[in-house]
Parts: structure tokens; sequence; C-alpha cells
């Protein structure tokens, strides 16, 4: 049992730093323009 | 480079070339290593069901191609894909051509050199028994080089881009980068006792659990990731339409590569690895499909509103096929990972299947489809003929369903043959060769869906061969950017280190290894620290100095692709072969051989349960012991003079490990062997076998005898 009460305390302690993570990097403004990316690579850049 | 002066913004042009060789030269490695590859598979496949293609020459055994196809398809094959894929895309979405062309090179040079070494030491036997990790230490480091090399490339090309954001596909390739740099060399740390010969640093159920870490995060980083990565490029550039949804693609790149590393355990379930580390790989394999179907997701709906153009464009075909295979193994995959399924298809040839479907219809057909796209590209003309195309495209598929569907049916025969009791209570299916020659039919069908997928390839390459002949390579294409000054406008108090992090890559490539490294540290720590895991056993003693001569042998014949060592806690196993595998029974195994595939029967308990002679005619002859059987014959271990001469370095370097030989023991290690060859030849004179105690068999008859019998002693 006692390696169930480590890993509990683990994954909690794991699942909190992705949410503050996650909190962050939509703070961050990561997620403000998910489109553009999308669509830039479509355009080529060379001369032709 | 200087500005240009007829555009018409106010932002700085800047005008630069992608390099188009290098990624032609990938290309064509990938096709020429394919093709030797899937050729070596199907003669492989051949071998089980007509063992006279064995050749009965140690170098064109199974047990030495099979990992030579392996290799072969895994890291020349997909690798140089990835390469193909990788360095035209990495330039073009970061709008700079890679960082440098001399890294480039010796990531080319390198891991060619890299795949003819592997060509040459894998039929020679020069192998360290680990699966798809069988190269020896000195390739092993060559391996480190030059993917190092290439990750510094892509970092330093990062750094130097033209936009501001990274798009997804550039994620997926360093994740992949970073993952299998650290998966390649903490599984391959082992002590070389000459260039050719080391031994694995980690023994038993801690050598199965860093090996199967390693071996399926090989799937995860090496066959999936880049490809993902791939297809996050040119699936939308091939539909001419944005992926279906961005946001999907971030989220379900931190949850797959944050979930796959934990996954490795599910390919030791009901083995001796401890409890609480075969659950973990369960949990973690089915939380993996919702990531793993996100991508396929991601995928197939960009062609939502397209399909008119999936019936037109060969291209798409490819990829639908190829997206659908990922999709169905990512399926099929959290499904063999509960321990019910599991139990019955591990050892299978249901295995078989499974990993066919992700490597020819995934990884394969997306290969395919990329170089259809980009040979027209490289050489500026059409495609030399749709309709071949087309018929590689069908053939192709059909190719995958006959080799999928017999080796399911296969798989699932043998599994029920060998669980199958009569009403009194005994195995059904006693003798093990029974649930063998049953499956030969499946064999030989399996046989023509390898071939049939070889013969598209081979049409493929004269289509693509033909497109490049009759155009002229663009070695180098001019594009024009904004400048990295013009949209990037740093603090002026900025520093050079935050300027690194800032840009990202360093940065991202760290808490990218942070989110591998998680999964790795919490299973693998435990079990090499806490004693309990693996509980040591009184009467286990290390082997004799012959006995570990034959085991050596064992390793480099590759017994371990079709024999394991591992007896799980099954009535139908334990009646079939004896006591179940304890932990504590492989503490002095460097490597460990569990193995992952019966197409024999497992060893673990075959100590003493022949006489040494049935085992002398048996690897000389196998039908004569068993006839019917696919087992190829071994005459060369009766002629091979046993080179007795490497044991004191082996048994130092075993105790190094911690094997606990008696100090001195090198010294008397050479003549104790002696004396215990003797023991075997005179038990042989007396079945009638005239042999000489200097010959290998007999060392491998002395390890086959020691194999789980230290057990009975307590």
């Amino acid at each position: 049992m006692s390696a169930l009460i480590i890993l509990l305390c683990i994954s909690l302690f794991v699942a909190g730093g992705f949410l503050i993570a996650f909190v962050w990097s939509v703070r961050q403004g990561q997620y403000d323009d998910d489109y553009t990316p999308s669509i830039r690579i479509l355009f080529d850049d060379n001369e032709k | 480079m200087e500005p240009i002066s007829k555009t018409t913004s106010t932002v700085d042009m800047e005008e630069f070339q992608y390099d188009n060789t290098i990624v032609r030269n990938f290309a064509i490695a990938s096709i020429v290593f394919g093709i030797v590859g899937m050729l070596v598979g199907v003669l492989i496949a051949f071998q089980l069901a007509f063992p006279a293609l064995n050749l009965d020459i140690p170098y064109t055994t199974f047990g030495r191609l099979r990992p030579l196809h392996t290799n072969a398809v895994i890291f020349a094959f997909v690798g140089n894909g990835f390469f193909m894929g990788l360095y035209y895309s990495a330039p073009r979405v970061l709008r700079t051509p890679m960082y440098s062309k001399l890294l480039s090179n010796i990531n080319f040079w390198g891991w060619q050199l890299i795949i003819v070494a592997a060509a040459i030491t894998l039929p020679l036997g020069l192998t360290t028994g680990k699966e798809y990790a069988e190269l020896e230490w000195p390739i092993d480091i060559a391996i480190a080089v030059v993917w190092v090399a290439a990750l510094l490339n892509l970092v330093m090309t990062m750094l130097n881009r033209r936009v501001q954001h990274i798009y997804a596909a550039v994620w997926f390739y360093l994740a992949s980068f970073v993952t299998v740099a650290m998966l390649h060399v903490v599984n391959s740390v082992e002590l070389p006792i000459s260039l050719t010969k080391s031994y694995s640093w980690y023994a038993g159920v801690q050598d199965a659990l860093v090996q199967w870490w390693y071996g399926h995060n090989a799937v995860a980083f090496f066959l999936t990731t880049p490809y993902l990565g791939l297809m996050y490029y040119f699936l939308p550039k091939a539909a001419n339409r944005p992926i279906y949804s961005y946001r999907l693609s971030i989220v379900h790149f931190w949850s797959l590569i944050f979930l796959y590393i934990w996954a490795g355990p599910h390919h030791l379930l009901y083995t001796s690895l401890p409890d609480w580390a075969q659950s973990l790989g369960t949990v973690f394999s089915v939380m993996l499909i919702a990531p793993s179907w996100g991508g396929m997701i991601n995928g197939l709906f960009t062609l939502r509103g397209a399909w008119d153009k999936v019936r037109e464009d060969v291209v798409l075909k490819f990829m639908v096929v190829g997206v659908t295979a990922y999709g169905m193994a990512t399926f099929e995959g959290p499904m063999l990972s509960l321990k019910n399924v599991n139990a019955i298809a591990h050892y299978t040839d249901w295995i078989v299947a499974h990993v066919h479907v992700g490597a020819l219809g995934w990884n394969g057909f997306m290969t395919f489809a990329i170089m259809y796209w980009l040979f027209p590209r490289l050489y500026g003309r059409p495609l030399f003929s749709q309709k071949l195309a087309n018929f590689h495209f069908w053939i192709g598929t059909l190719g995958i369903i006959f080799y999928a569907v017999p080796m399911y049916w296969a798989g699932w025969t043998q599994s029920s043959m060998w669980k199958e009791f009569t009403e009194e209570g005994f195995l059904k299916y006693p003798n093990f060769l029974e649930t063998v020659t049953q499956l030969v039919p499946f064999y030989i069908l399996r046989g023509i869906g390898g071939t049939l997928f070889l013969v598209g390839f081979l049409v493929g390459t004269y289509n693509l061969a033909m497109t490049a002949l009759s155009g002229k390579l663009i070695a180098n294409e001019t594009a024009r950017a904004a400048s990295l000054k013009s949209i990037w406008n740093p603090p002026a108090n900025e520093f050079w280190h935050s300027r690194i992090f800032e840009r990202k890559p360093v940065f991202f490539t760290l808490i990218s290894l942070v989110a591998v490294i998680i999964g790795g540290v919490i299973e693998l720590v435990p079990t090499f620290m806490v004693e309990s895991n693996v509980p040591s056993i009184e009467s286990v003693k290390p082997y004799t100095a012959l006995e570990l001569q034959g085991r050596d042998i064992y390793v480099r014949e590759g017994c371990y692709t079709c024999h394991s060592q591992m007896v799980r806690p099954f009535r139908s196993e334990t009646e079939r072969y004896g006591e179940y595998s304890k932990a504590g029974e492989f503490v002095y195994d460097h490597p460990f051989q569990w193995g992952s595939k019966r197409t024999g029967p497992d060893l673990h308990r075959v100590g003493a349960k022949y006489p040494d002679s049935w085992h002398y005619n048996h690897m000389e002859d196998p039908t004569s012991m068993s006839p019917g059987s696919i087992m190829p014959k071994y005459p060369w271990l009766l002629e091979n003079e046993l080179d007795l001469s490497t044991t004191p370095s082996k048994i130092n370097a075993m105790r190094t490990l911690g094997v606990p030989y008696e100090d001195g023991f090198e010294d008397q290690a050479v003549a104790q062997a002696q004396q215990q060859a003797e023991g075997i030849v005179a038990s042989l004179k007396k079945d009638g076998i005239k042999a000489k105690a200097d010959k290998e068999i007999i060392a491998l008859i002395a390890y086959l005898q020691r194999l789980g019998t230290d057990i009975k002693k307590q």
C-alpha cells in the first residue's frame, strides 16, 4: 500500500504542476492566436 | 544580406536558400535501405515456413537476420525518411536555411555509416541481445554523436528563424530528438570487454524494465512523434488546407509525450516485473488513446470538405490510409495493454500483426506519400506516372491486409491452442510443435503480403527514379522572408542568455525533457532502489564460466527472437513449462533474455529437461528430435572451437557489474570450464555421441541445462 500512497502524492504533485503550467501558458497568451500558424505554412516564400 | 528594394512593404526582406540536396540524399537512402530491410523481412517471413531458407550457415539464420530486418526498417528506412521530411519542412516553416551544412552532412553520412556498420555486424552475430538496441557499444556511441549533431543543427536553426511562432511540426521533431537521445543513452549503458562485445549494465528485472522503457518509446519517439511532425507539415501542404485544429495539435503534443514514456511496462505484463509497475504501464497505455487519436482526428479532419481531392490525388490516398493505420494501431495498443487481452496476445503473432499495421501503414505509407509529393517539387516536373503511383497504393494496401489478417489469425489460433485443456485437465496440445505447424500456412500468406508490399515499393522506386531522371534537381531554392529584426523587438536590457530562452527552442527542449523524464524516473528509480521489488533467492548462484560462454553464444545467435525465458503464472504455462519465473532468478542476467515472442517454446525451465545428447542432436538438426520443427539448423556450433581465452575478462566484467564471483575465480575459470565440458562430453559419449570438449555446442548445452534449475535446489 505504501507504493500507492507515494504514487498518489507524486501524481497530485505532477498534475498540479501541469495545471500551473497550463494556466501560465494561457495567461501568457500562447493560445491567443491558434489559427494563423496553421495558415502561414501553406504559403511558400520562394520566388516562383 | 542586403535588403531588397523592390519590395513594397517597409520591412527589410532577406534572401536565402533552402538546400534540397540533403533532402534528396536522405530520400535515396530511405529508399535503398527500405528495400533491403523489407527484402530481409520477406526472407525471414518465408524462413518460418521453409526452414531450408536459413541456408544452414550462421550469417543467414533467422536469429541474426531478424534484428537486421528490424534495425533496417526502423532506423534506416523510417529514420532516413524522417530526416528527409525534416530537412525539407523545418527550414521552410522556420523561414531560414538549416543552421549548418556541415552538421547536415555529418547527420547524413554518419547515419549511413551506422547503418552499414549494423548491416555488417548483425549477421556476424555481434549483438548486445537487447531487442531494437542490438548494436554493439562503438556503434551506440556513434549513434549518440550523430543524433546530437542533428539535434544541435535543429536547435540552432530554430534560434535563427524568421518567424516568431514555431509551428507544431517542429515541436514534434524536437521532442523526438530529445527523448530518443535520453532513451538511447540510458538503455545503452554497457560494460565493454572488447571492441565487439559488451554486457548490459543492468540485470534481469531492471534490464527488462529499462529495455522496454526504451523499446516502447523507440516506437513512440522514433516511429510516431517524428512522423506526426511530418504529418503536420505535409498533410496540410498536400491538401492545401490548414490543419483541422491547431489548438488540438498543441494539447495532444504535450499529453502524448508525457503519457507515452510511462507505457513501457505493458510489454512485461504477467512477467516478474513488480506488479505496481505493470499497473502503471497499463493505466498510462489506456490513457494514451486520447492523445493518439487526437493526432489521427487532426489529420483526417483536415481533409473534411476535401474528400474529392482524395479521390484524385495519390499523395492524399497514401496519407489517409497511413493516418487510419495509425489510428487503428493506437486503438489496438491500449487494448493489448489490458492484462486480460495481453494474456492472450503476448508472445504470439498478434503482436507482429499489430506492429506491422503501424510500420507498413503509418510509417510506410506516410513515407511514400511524402516522397510522391516531394520529388516533383525537388525536380521541378510532374510525377512520372500517376497510374503507377495508384498501382503502388493499391498493391501496398493489399499487402498490408495480406500481412495483417493471417498474423491476427495465427496469433489467436496459437494462443488458444496453448491454453486449451482437455476435460480431464491435461493440456490439449502438450507438444508445443503442434501449435507451430498449425501456423505454417499463415506464415506463407504473410510472406505473400510482405512481397506485395515490397513489389509496390519497387514500382514506386521506379516511378520516383523516372521522375528524377527526366527532371533536374533544384539543388538550392531561393526564398525571401522578412528579417528577424523587423518582426522581433527585443527589450533593450536583454542579455544573451535570456535571448536563448526567450526564443524558445532551448527552453522548449528543457521542458519537453522534463515532460518525458517524469514517467521514466517514477518507474525506474523504485525498481532499482527498493530491494523488495526483486526478492533475492538464496539458491540462485552465478553462472559457471562455461555456462557464461554458452550464454554469450545464445545471445549471439539471437535465440531470444523466437524463445522467451519467462514462464507466466498461468496454469496453462506452469503445466507446460514448470514453475513460473521469479524476479530473483534473473539477478545475474546481463543482459536479460526474456524475449517477446514464442515462435518456439519458452526456455526458462528447459534446464535438465532433456539429456545433453538431445540438445546436441537438436542443434545439429532440430527435425531429428522434433519432426516438422521450423527451427534453423546450427551445425557450425558442432564445428566452431570455443574461445575460452575471453573467460577471465568476462568474469571480471561480471564482477564489476555486481555478480559475486569469488576473488581469484578468473584464474581458475578456464580450468573449471574445461572440467565441466569434459563432464558433458562424457554424458554425450554414454548416448553414443563422440564430441570434443572444446566446441561451442558444449558451452551452449551447459547454459541450456542450467536454465531455471537453481530454484529447484531450495
